[in-house]
């Protein structure tokens, strides 16, 4: 087993055909360790969620190479890409929370990706996690009676709960207060510690760049900046 | 209901909390499959009340056999007459033990109240009892009393109430094609689609009625069998005995058969609810389309998260059908309250046989399960647009 949960050898990625294809990325080499918490930085449009959708197996690779958890993701069939995704934990800006689920079944559904299992035990895990996430009083609300940042802490539960190997965040903070974004990012770097989860995250958040591991900068689809901490 | 559900799919019951997050729109969706329901169940009704009518009329026989005219029609009312000389020709015929010629003519019965109705007559041989179900036999012997008849109880346009006490001994008078008739008793046939009434009268007062028909020149034939013949075999042995194409001979179930066939199949009228029912099924699929595609529409970036989070293309299937079941299988129970007060409406207002059966009842439930589950397979091509890497 490689150190690397992530190997990006040369990638390039395409969008648009024939005249109005345009290249997002150009020639990305980037090895993300196992456990680590990355942050992808870089303006509007430099390619940092295409990166982040590439790593994430929602994208097909058009060149190059994605070594994820030691499998590859260039030329793979589309039901590999959704049997990885499932090793994943996905946590969007957006929230993009069922509205008809309450917050302990949006957090089941984590669980319930993986077939099916025991309904107690799926609401005994999805409870612990919103409970520690400060949301004990609220798991029989529905997304439209919860707060913006109490929907985030939502989806960080539904990502977390089935321990997955990776997790990949878009602005995870962004809805939160500082208190709760910066126990939210210290969640990250103690699963990373504890278990071995690799978390990447895209955000312009600075109050949160001091958690990171490593802060690697896109422009025009290159990246221009790689600081690794120790 | 959620937990029960949750057991029994094996993951969170998502298609119902979808449908009944939105009450109101889950009650219109429900609303359009009962109107669809009551569409297919109505031009149900209506077929299965026209077949019906065109068996009653059948079920006065109790011969083995019937020789029809060789023409086209194959409707009991419509045939043409065919010669009497055709049931002497058949006596010949070992297993052939009777029959009696039967004559049919239609007239319309204008009743003092200036309403008229269609009535079909069917003058019959008041000593060929045998010919005919059993519980006529004593009726049809009575009307050997000249200008006589059992009139249909169930006749539509005439109050019939005041022949309710019709006897041989009592007859009711009423005329009709100018001639004084003597109701002597009742019978509940019903015109169905091709007329308002049936009467029965003897084939010297059928003459008496329609002067211009002759004797010689009957509608049909019954003809009577020896017990543990074959009906089949006998009737085209028979067909061997005449000129080619001059009759055609049937057991009486399967001309039965064969015209509520013709009825459905070759009239308009049959034609016209076999149409209207397709377009019950196409408006339903289209109402359950109309839901089910607003739907997956309405939860596309929810379908996006759950492709992201892994979930395969099955799971998605999964959830259309649940909706489509509960959509069908709860709008399916209004629809057929509504249709059985239609049923009992139209029965009480035309006296047509209409009424709703299980099997009916368990087709269109069955039909409503599948036309919503091809309308939630349509409303899947939606999902091809819940792309989730447009959730970055």
């Amino acid at each position: 087993m490689t150190d690397a949960a992530i190997d990006v050898r040369g990638l390039d990625h395409f969008f648009g055909e024939g005249e109005a294809r345009k290249q997002a990325l150009f020639d990305v080499n980037l090895s993300v360790r196992r456990g680590s918490l990355t942050i992808l930085m870089g303006p509007s449009g430099s390619g940092k969620t295409t990166l982040l959708t590439l790593m994430g197996c929602l994208r097909e690779v058009h060149g190059g190479s994605i070594r994820l958890l030691e499998r590859e993701l260039f030329q793979s069939e589309e039901v590999t890409r959704i049997d990885m995704r499932r090793r994943l934990g996905f946590i969007f800006q957006a929230h993009n929370l069922h509205a008809s689920l309450t917050a302990r079944q949006n957090v089941i559904m984590g669980l319930q990706v993986h077939g099916r299992g025991v309904p107690k035990r799926h609401a005994a895990a999805a409870d612990h996690l919103l409970d520690m996430l400060g949301l004990g009083e609220r798991l029989e609300y529905l997304p439209g009676n919860l707060s913006g940042g109490q929907k985030q802490r939502v989806a960080i539960a539904r990502a977390l709960v089935s321990n997955p190997d990776i997790i990949f965040a878009d602005e995870p903070t962004a809805a939160l207060d500082k208190i709760s974004g910066m126990a939210a990012v210290q969640l990250f770097r103690d699963l990373g510690r504890t278990r071995g989860t690799t978390t990447v995250m895209v955000t312009h958040d600075p109050r949160i760049l001091d958690l990171a591991d490593r802060i690697v900068t896109l422009e025009d689809g290159r990246i221009v900046q790689d600081n690794v901490r120790t | 209901m959620t937990t029960f559900l949750t057991r029994l799919l094996g993951r969170l019951p998502i298609g119902y909390l979808q449908l009944t997050h939105h009450p109101g729109r889950l009650l219109a969706a429900l609303a359009g499959v009962a109107f669809a329901n009551v569409l297919v169940f109505v031009q149900l009704g209506l077929a299965g009340s026209m077949a019906e009518s065109v068996a009653i009329p059948y079920r006065l026989f109790q011969p083995d056999l019937l020789i029809l005219s060789p023409a086209e029609s194959e409707a009991l009312s419509d045939a043409a007459t065919l010669p009497r000389q055709r049931l002497f020709q058949a006596l010949v015929h070992p297993d052939v033990t009777g029959g009696t010629p039967i004559y049919m003519g239609r007239s319309t019965w204008i009743s003092g109240h200036d309403a008229s109705s269609s009535i079909q007559f069917f003058g019959i041989a008041p000593d060929a009892t045998a010919f005919f179900h059993d519980a006529l036999a004593a009726p049809l012997t009575s009307l050997s009393l000249s200008d006589t008849a059992l009139v249909d109880t169930l006749t539509r346009f005439v109050d019939m109430r005041s022949f309710a006490a019709a006897q041989p001994e009592a007859p009711v008078p009423f005329e009709i094609q100018s001639r004084q008739l003597g109701a002597i008793g009742t019978v509940s046939i019903g015109g169905g689609f091709g007329g308002d009434g049936v009467f029965l009268v003897s084939d010297q007062t059928f003459f008496h009625l329609f002067p211009q028909r002759s004797s010689a020149t009957p509608s049909h034939i019954l003809l009577a069998l020896a017990p543990g013949a074959d009906a089949g075999r006998a009737a085209a042995e028979l067909v061997q005995l005449y000129p080619p194409d001059t009759v055609r001979i049937r057991p009486v179930s399967e001309a039965m058969e064969q015209e509520v066939r013709y009825q459905m199949t070759e009239r308009p009228t049959g034609l016209i609810f076999a149409f209207g029912v397709a377009i019950g099924i196409v408006v339903g699929i289209v109402i359950a389309y109309q839901v089910l595609s607003a739907d997956v529409a309405d939860h596309i970036r929810e379908y996006a998260t759950f492709k992201a989070m892994g979930f395969r293309q099955g799971f998605f299937i999964g959830i259309i059908l649940e909706e489509a079941i509960i959509l069908a299988a709860i709008g399916f129970w209004p629809g057929l309250l509504f249709s059985q007060l239609f049923y009992e409406s139209l029965a009480y207002l035309t006296n047509i046989p209409i009424f709703m059966t299980t099997e009916r009842a368990v087709a269109v439930f069955i039909g409503t399960i599948i036309a919503c589950a091809v309308s939630g397979m349509l409303a899947m091509r939606k999902l091809a647009a819940a792309e989730p890497a447009d959730l970055f």
